[in-house]
């Protein structure tokens, strides 16, 4: 895109400038639109699997039901309570909102479609991921309330844990691509078993892996049945719970950007991005953002499912599950997967 | 141009936020912008090009020990008078860990200027090694020249984790663990009982 903002005259720097900013807004609006439209696909979705309607009064089939929710947020009056921190409460919702938007620079929508193509693609994604934290821990401090900060103290232990077995998850997949360059990851992928099946996870030994990547991932956005942060019964609505109007609308945004970030991962990281299902020709013929997009969509399903299906989980279960399953058994594939490797002469 | 300006930006926020740190009267603020030098710490890294150990550094500092730092002052209840009660006490101290610092800073900046430090590489050459991304570079060196030292600094973190581990855990007798193997492998007709009690008679348990 730099070099067709070079045509129209600019120099190099501002050519480039214009068109990162160009590739931001093309992915932030559509992001945000797709999570305006993801969360009423997981009501709908939920409701269907309870027998009910769901939402279906505002717009044909309810469709425009979160910009509806939207529009009555951004009416509401923003209540701060007096014994709020005052900065600190406000900044909170913005930092999870913005760090849910700053992953997607590196996610691969396509063989060249990305904002940026950094060779420690993978490791951003870590870093901005560890850092979604101090969005929570700071609305439950900053909120001055009990349950807010029980949630906070929850929440960030709950993320800090499940960190650890998730890097280790994404060491064997670096391991066998060879690079942590997001786009490389999916060209790794390309014909990877039997030479016609593009995905990591059909690996016999990566897809223990992938499955655990897949609770894992549900645990980093405390989404059920590891909702322990929300947990309505015991926490009112957890870190949220003195939010009102624009700042609640953010975290929700944010939540949701966060859970789609982390269908994307899955469908990057393990079953091949956005090349299609298997290594035939006629397949290449479908644009490689539809593929993705189906697979993203597929996972949201997955997670949509498991939430209208499975009960939460108790906190010390969490805990057990974190560090005393994913931890030890991610740690024995890394050895597994290097040793393969290793002895197969895959590095040579 | 672009990167000038981000140069002065992460570097004025670094200073600005560092000074913070000291100066901001409630301790939680302080981690908090203590979070924020090291984030833009991390920025500046990006822009010399060391993108690795900028990363590191927000996974390790800041999404990892920096929480611990703010879980601490969080559930701390800090007396302010009693902080401030020991300052003229602790000044001297204060100014000569200081003045050490000056010292260090100044000397690793004169020895860098004179061109004392060797940076290596793999075999031992001076040259850096083209075409290699970060990773790379710092890879084939941790895992060549510098292996011993790096098992090393693997085996002391290894015993300044058991140490950690054996000075926290008491072992209490009453408590009864959950084992979840046990709990999974329970079937209906060993946990439930059908009895068909007689009116007027309890049930025997």
């Amino acid at each position: 895109m730099t070099a067709f903002f070079q045509t129209l005259g600019m120099s190099y720097e501002w050519a480039w400038f214009v068109a990162t900013v160009c590739g931001i807004l093309l992915i932030a609006l559509p992001l945000m639109l797709a999570v305006a439209m993801i969360i009423y696909v997981d009501r709908k979705i939920w409701a269907a699997m309870a027998l009910r309607r769901g939402p279906n009064v505002v717009g044909p089939f309810g469709l425009l039901q979160s910009f509806a929710d939207g529009l009555k947020v951004f009416l509401q009056e923003t209540i701060i309570p007096s014994a709020a921190n005052k900065g600190l409460f406000l900044i909170a919702p913005v930092v999870t909102f913005t760090l849910a938007l700053l992953s997607w620079a590196v996610i691969p929508f396509n063989s060249g479609a990305f904002v940026s193509n950094i060779n420690i693609g993978l490791l951003y994604i870590l870093a901005i991921s560890s850092l979604g934290v101090y969005g929570t821990i700071m609305a439950g401090w900053a909120s001055n309330s009990k349950y807010p900060f029980f949630s906070a103290m929850r929440a960030s232990a709950q993320m800090i844990s499940y960190e650890v077995s998730i890097g280790f998850i994404l060491i064997t997949v670096v391991l066998w691509a060879g690079t942590f360059n997001m786009n490389d990851i999916v060209w790794a992928q390309k014909g990877h078993v039997l030479g016609i099946i593009n995905g990591f996870a059909a690996n016999p030994l990566l897809f223990p892996m992938w499955v655990m990547f897949l609770i894992s991932s549900l645990a980093e956005t405390q989404r059920a049945p590891f909702d322990l942060a929300e947990a309505e019964s015991e926490l009112v609505a957890g870190y949220q719970t003195e939010y009102s109007s624009m700042a609640f609308a953010a975290y929700w945004l944010g939540e949701y950007a966060n859970v789609l970030l982390m269908c994307a991962l899955n469908a990057t990281l393990f079953w091949g991005g956005w090349l299609p299902p298997l290594d035939i020709p006629v397949l290449y013929l479908v644009p490689g953002f539809i593929w993705f997009l189906i697979k993203v969509f597929g996972f949201f399903f997955v997670f949509s499912w498991i939430k209208a299906t499975v009960p939460r989980y108790r906190y010390d279960q969490l805990m057990r599950l974190g560090w005393k399953v994913f931890l030890p058994v991610s740690l024995l594939f890394v050895v597994l997967v290097s040793g393969y490797l290793m002895a197969t002469g895959h590095f040579q | 141009m672009i990167q000038t300006i981000a140069f002065y930006l992460f570097a004025a926020l670094t200073i600005a936020s560092a000074a913070a740190t000291i100066l901001s009267r409630n301790p939680v603020h302080a981690v908090l912008f203590l979070i924020l030098a090291f984030f833009n710490a991390a920025g500046l890294m990006v822009l010399t090009g060391a993108e690795f150990i900028a990363m590191l550094l927000v996974i390790v500092y800041v999404g990892a020990v920096a929480v611990l730092f703010l879980f601490v002052v969080m559930m701390l209840d800090i007396d302010f008078a009693e902080l401030r009660a020991g300052f003229v006490k602790n000044f001297p101290l204060g100014l000569l860990v200081a003045v050490v610092l000056l010292a260090e800073m100044v000397l690793g900046i004169g020895a860098y200027k004179s061109g004392g430090l060797v940076l290596g590489t793999a075999d031992g050459t001076n040259a850096a090694p083209a075409g290699t991304t970060n990773i790379e570079a710092i890879g084939a060196l941790m895992y060549s020249r510098y292996l011993f030292l790096f098992e090393a600094a693997g085996l002391i973190l290894l015993v300044a984790m058991i140490g950690a581990i054996v000075l926290t855990h008491r072992q209490r007798g009453d408590t009864r663990g959950q084992k979840i193997s046990k709990q999974i492998a329970r079937r209906p007709d060993e946990a439930t009982v059908n009895v068909k009690p007689e009116v007027g008679k309890g049930v025997q348990l």
